[in-house]
């Protein structure tokens, strides 16, 4: 069995308030389907989410452009977040990798369930952060103090005020 | 395959893992983000303003979080629910009216009509009618099985089976179940085991260390802990997977309920916590108030502390009944000469509880005569409080039951059901040795 993946909350939370643009590999159309949960969220915290999905390229989601893949995706983004099987992560990465290093982002987000390591390896060794198995949506309501309104268990213990805003 | 290195895993071993009765204390409440509030407040409302139309949307599809009605969440009550899920060392929860409403939820969250579970019959006897009877209406079929041989419930196990349902520390016998083994029957036939743990509380038991998916608690009992709160919860592990095969649509089919929402998929470790709140409390509406969680949360705080005094004295109390002339039995697992005593140690490291059973010689009427004669013991249907209890079940909880049902379920004629409090040992020793000389 594989070990679970253990982040601190610390570097979670710096990649949640410097990251802007995220492109989402999978995005659908479907508004019952998570990953349409996890863009509406997104946008509503004030990111611009760029839906990626071959099946959709040129149609809207959400009020943006859906493009085919990667490169094409006219304008810079910090993050990309992985919505695909762990076997078909790798292609992702692989795909980023191919980009021009300005133009890659600089985290690679694997969504709850979706773990790929040699994936993993291969990014952070081309200098890439990695955040593997988590939902941004879930992880910026745990941080933030969302999560707990739904009665999920966010470990956090503090004395300090809640923050309303990251 | 071999973790990654690097940023990866920044620390192998985790954030610091805060103690018991730190969570206690803690867990869920921060202080209010606007006015600095120190302690949680009781958000006594009804309904929450939505920013615009769309706020309002995302909030019904359950795309953002957030409170729309307290059917639903409310502030107060969301802070008991993280405090459980974190005291049980669970994912996630949601709270209830009562005990028995959170059952309600738990078992609607994952039956059909027509669908089955089992259940040790050394259960509350409230839960024994829910489940034989009231539950039968429903379609939601209950086999009730001898509890102390784990093998029992494999056999019971039928095609429609969905759930195994337990109290390790059992209402009123002071009969002890052997968790690990039962839990190792339920992985086996993959369904969730569900304990209630209200009468060990998190304190003395965390039936998940042991395997439990599902936690249900009547916090009416010793986590409000003084008798002034109705309440339940039901806690998720958030380690069942749903998904393993086609067994639990409620959870990995689109919901009809909710616009062809799929649980599982969308909240992933949350999913049944999500869905029993989502559907099962929007539809049914038997949620907590928030002043009830507000007085749940503060006795909380104080559980560590009650829940050693509450066993020390039980202990007291047990082995003074024991040696009592007019005692035929006591059914506590503390005591050393209980057959429960070497599962008490195993389970139940720091005490076997506060409530258990003794059993008068004399019959039906000697039962009746105690439970009228003591003065300060209370007579009452409740256990869990700071005040000493007293029960004749055969009379009182356990009177629907047939005689059968009352043997097995620890409740015959001559037996007095006890909820040891906080007071002081010795004046409750002398207030039941008065009890007993009119007997």
């Amino acid at each position: 069995m594989t070990a679970p993946l253990i982040y601190d909350d610390g570097t979670i939370r710096k990649i949640l308030q410097s990251v802007k643009t995220v492109a989402m590999v999978g995005a659908s159309p479907k508004q019952v389907r998570p990953s349409s949960f996890v863009m509406k969220y997104l946008q509503g915290k004030g990111y611009r989410v760029i839906p990626v999905n071959p099946g959709h390229a040129g149609k809207e989601i959400l009020g943006e452009t859906v493009y085919g893949g990667l490169q094409d995706i006219p304008h810079p983004f910090d993050m990309v977040d992985v919505f695909r099987s762990s076997d078909a992560a790798g292609g992702v990465v692989d795909e980023v990798l191919a980009l021009p290093p300005e133009r890659r982002g600089r985290v690679i987000w694997m969504q709850l369930t979706v773990r790929n390591d040699a994936a993993a390896e291969k990014a952070e060794e081309a200098g890439l952060q990695v955040i593997m198995d988590r939902c941004p949506k879930i992880e910026y309501g745990r941080l933030f103090g969302e999560l707990g309104w739904s009665g999920v268990n966010t470990g956090i213990i503090t004395s300090k005020r809640r923050k309303l805003n990251p | 395959m071999t973790p990654p290195k690097k940023t990866t895993i920044p620390h192998q071993d985790g954030p610091w893992q805060y103690g018991e009765e730190t969570k206690a204390v803690h867990a869920g409440a921060q202080p209010d983000p606007v006015t600095g509030a120190r302690n949680t407040p009781i958000y006594q409302t009804t309904s929450y303003v939505f920013d615009d139309v769309d706020h309002a949307a995302d909030l019904f599809n359950l795309q953002s979080f957030g409170f729309i009605y307290s059917r639903l969440t409310n502030p107060t009550v969301a802070v008991l629910e993280e405090r459980m899920a974190s005291l049980e060392n669970g994912r996630a929860s949601v709270c209830a009216a009562s005990g028995h409403a959170a059952q309600f939820l738990t078992f609607f969250s994952l039956l059909d009509p027509g669908d089955h579970f089992i259940a040790s019959r050394n259960l509350y006897g409230g839960s024994i009618t829910q489940f034989g009877i009231s539950f039968k209406r429903l379609g939601w079929n209950c086999t009730f099985v001898d509890p102390s041989d784990p093998e029992n419930f494999r056999t019971a196990v039928t095609a429609k089976t969905k759930a195994i349902f337990i109290e390790v520390l059992a209402n009123p016998g002071g009969i002890i179940l052997d968790l690990e083994a039962i839990s190792q029957v339920a992985q086996d036939v993959h369904v969730p085991l569900i304990v209630d743990n209200t009468l060990a509380t998190p304190y003395l038991l965390k039936p998940m260390e042991w395997g439990a998916d599902l936690v249900v608690h009547s916090t009416t009992k010793f986590l409000s802990g003084h008798g002034t709160s109705m309440g339940g919860v039901v806690i998720e592990s958030g380690k069942f997977d749903w998904a393993a095969d086609d067994r639990f649509p409620t959870m990995t089919q689109p919901d009809p309920a909710y616009h062809g929402l799929t649980f599982y998929e969308t909240f992933g470790d949350f999913g049944f916590t999500m869905k029993a709140r989502a559907v099962g409390l929007r539809d049914f509406g038997p949620s907590m108030s928030p002043a009830n969680a507000f007085y749940t949360l503060t006795a909380i705080e104080s559980l560590p502390a009650r829940m050693d005094r509450h066993v020390k004295n039980a202990l007291t109390v047990a082995e003074f009944l024991q040696s009592h002339r007019k005692v035929k039995r006591v059914s506590y697992a503390g005591l050393s000469s209980s057959p429960y005593n070497d599962l008490a140690k195993k389970y139940l490291p720091k005490g076997a509880g506060a409530v258990f059973s003794c059993e008068l010689k004399g019959g039906f009427d000697a039962g009746v005569k105690l439970v009228e004669s003591v003065n300060l013991f209370s007579h009452l249907a409740n256990v869990g409080d700071t005040r000493s209890l007293i029960l004749h079940p055969a009379s009182t909880t356990h009177r629907q039951l047939s005689d059968d049902q009352r043997d097995a379920a620890g409740a015959g004629a001559s037996v007095i059901r006890l909820s040891i409090g906080q007071e002081t040992a010795e004046d409750l020793i002398h207030d039941l040795d008065e009890g007993l000389s009119k007997v």
